[in-house]
């Protein structure tokens, strides 16, 4: 298996900076919103989708695709073989939003497995706000993404990115179903919203299972910080739609965007307030706790990193830290996951890899 | 195994289904006859078991339904067309009771004409049957007061040019 020996980045076009588009902590009700994500699914007409192509079926399809993907208008957009790179580069593609942890793993069909998993790639627009994953679930998966909530502009992009891939290759489409696509929840239009949101007072409130049982009444999905399967680290929560059928781009936008979202932003807005009006010492002894572990700790887990820099980040909102910057503490939650740790320090022992986070931690928040 | 009717060893095995309950019947040769099971001499042992019906499966894939029902996934687009019956249902339950795709649609598709254009919007009976639908859904919305919903499907029937006049509901 190959895996990089020391801190030098990866030779090739896999992204490894310490900045992501999503974590940028910018744009419209960023104390709340981190990121606002469009995926569109889409399939080509006249091949099997990935589960149940062959490994030669799979490589048409990416030679199909290359060519309408890399001419998007509006990007400069740089195409990544999966199968040709290493897990350790795979793991920092996911950590950075841009491929799932099922793309990462490329699972081949029985009898066909390789190492690094099956023909599968994805293209990342060079400021990754844009990516596509081909040979994922389905054919094609589009995804634009934005700091803050900028759920519009994220559909812009990806509805225009769309219609130059069509223009080159033939689309799978029904007339009753819409987009077709490999699993029968994902029909119509093939679109998916999401925005991760920074709940951490409705937490300490109590809250939460309230605004997630609100959450499923009005069919949305909740997930956590890396989608499907993945638990709430640190407070952070996505929310996204969960029929794509029968509704258009339009409304499905307007509900997310303007309706569901909103309510929930004001909702945080004002357990912040209640914590900062009436709970002071419950709020600033939480985040100085926080802090204090952040910057004093010598041993530290993912997840007790999460959790600390979700609290530093309510502080820094809530009026606790303000010297703080919200940038930062989005680098830092980039920083501390297991890859980009390694990308840093290099290939170690989860006890050293817990003591590099802890010193880089210190270092970054002294 | 001895015969259901008698103390012989049994050495016909039977399968019928009657209203949906598969029945299975052990008999000895001479009861089977009896029973009319085996129409004089010892046919061949298959002919007395009924093929089991066939599995429906795509013919462009080749995944039978059951997969589908294993993996929740579908094999190529022409799966929706030939599991239709089963996924419909499925579908509407999935999606808050929708059945039909109001929204974007391949824009170059819809610019041709012909072969083409029917992938998008369907056939002559198909548009007429999915106009119907979306008057109807439109009368809804308006009585309901869902402006931006009536809005939405006045959109979609003018996609597919059953859209006289936006302003009668």
């Amino acid at each position: 298996m190959p895996s990089p020996a020391g801190p030098t980045p990866p030779d090739g076009p896999v992204p490894t900076g310490f900045t992501a588009e999503w974590l940028r902590g910018e744009g419209a009700d960023a104390d709340v919103v981190i990121s606002s994500r469009v995926r569109l699914a889409r399939n080509l007409a006249d091949e099997p989708f990935p589960g149940r192509a062959s490994a030669a079926q799979k490589k048409k399809v990416l030679g199909l695709c290359r060519p309408a993907v890399l001419d998007i208008p509006g990007h400069t957009m740089v195409w990544i073989d999966l199968h040709d790179t290493s897990p350790f580069e795979r793991t920092l593609l996911m950590e950075r939003h841009l491929i799932s942890k099922q793309h990462a793993k490329g699972k081949a069909k029985a009898g066909e497995s390789t190492p690094e998993g099956s023909p599968r790639a994805v293209a990342v627009a060079a400021d990754e706000r844009f990516s596509v994953m081909v040979n994922e679930e389905d054919h094609l998966r589009l995804q634009a993404i934005r700091s803050g909530l900028a759920l519009r502009q994220a559909w812009e992009d990806a509805d225009a990115a769309d219609d130059a891939i069509e223009s080159h290759v033939e689309l799978a489409f029904s007339p009753r179903f819409g987009y077709v696509t490999a699993c029968p929840t994902n029909v119509g239009t093939g679109l998916r919203m999401s925005v991760m949101m920074h709940l951490p007072a409705l937490r300490l409130m109590g809250d939460i299972e309230k605004v997630k049982r609100a959450a499923a009444d009005m069919n949305l999905a909740v997930r956590g910080f890396y989608g499907e399967h993945s638990d709430a680290s640190g407070d952070f929560y996505q929310l996204s739609n969960q029929a794509t059928l029968g509704k258009s781009e339009r409304i499905i936008l307007r509900e997310l965007q303007d309706e569901i979202i909103p309510r929930v932003i004001e909702f945080e807005r004002a357990a912040r307030k209640t914590l900062a009006d009436k709970r002071r010492t419950l709020i600033e002894d939480q985040v100085y706790r926080a802090l204090g572990l952040l910057t004093h700790a010598r041993m530290i887990s993912t997840e007790d990193a999460m959790q600390g820099l979700s609290m530093v980040r309510l502080g820094s909102t809530a009026g606790v830290l303000p010297q703080l910057d919200r940038a930062l503490i989005g680098q830092l939650m980039l920083m501390v996951q297991p890859g980009h740790l390694q990308r840093l320090v290099g290939q170690a022992e989860q006890e050293r890899r817990m003591v590099a986070r802890a010193t880089l931690l210190r270092q970054r928040l002294a | 195994m001895k015969c259901d009717r008698c103390e012989n060893e049994a050495t016909v095995t039977d399968i019928t289904r009657r209203q949906g309950v598969v029945i299975e019947r052990h008999l000895c040769e001479k009861c089977a006859s009896e029973a009319g099971v085996v129409a004089g001499g010892s046919p061949e042992p298959s002919a007395l078991v009924p093929q089991k019906p066939a599995v429906p499966t795509c013919p462009e894939c080749g995944l039978a339904i059951t997969e589908f029902r294993q993996g929740g996934l579908l094999g190529c687009p022409a799966c929706y067309k030939a599991f239709e019956a089963t996924l419909a249902p499925m579908i509407e339950r999935a999606h808050e009771g929708a059945t039909h795709h109001i929204g974007k649609t391949p824009r170059c598709k819809l610019a041709r004409s012909g072969p083409a254009r029917e992938a998008v919007v369907g056939g002559v009976d198909e548009q007429v049957e999915r106009l119907r639908l979306l008057k109807r859904q439109l009368d809804d919305a308006v009585r309901a007061e869902q402006y931006e919903r009536a809005a939405t499907i006045r959109d979609e029937l003018r996609r597919l040019g059953g859209a006289a006049d936006p302003a009668t509901p």
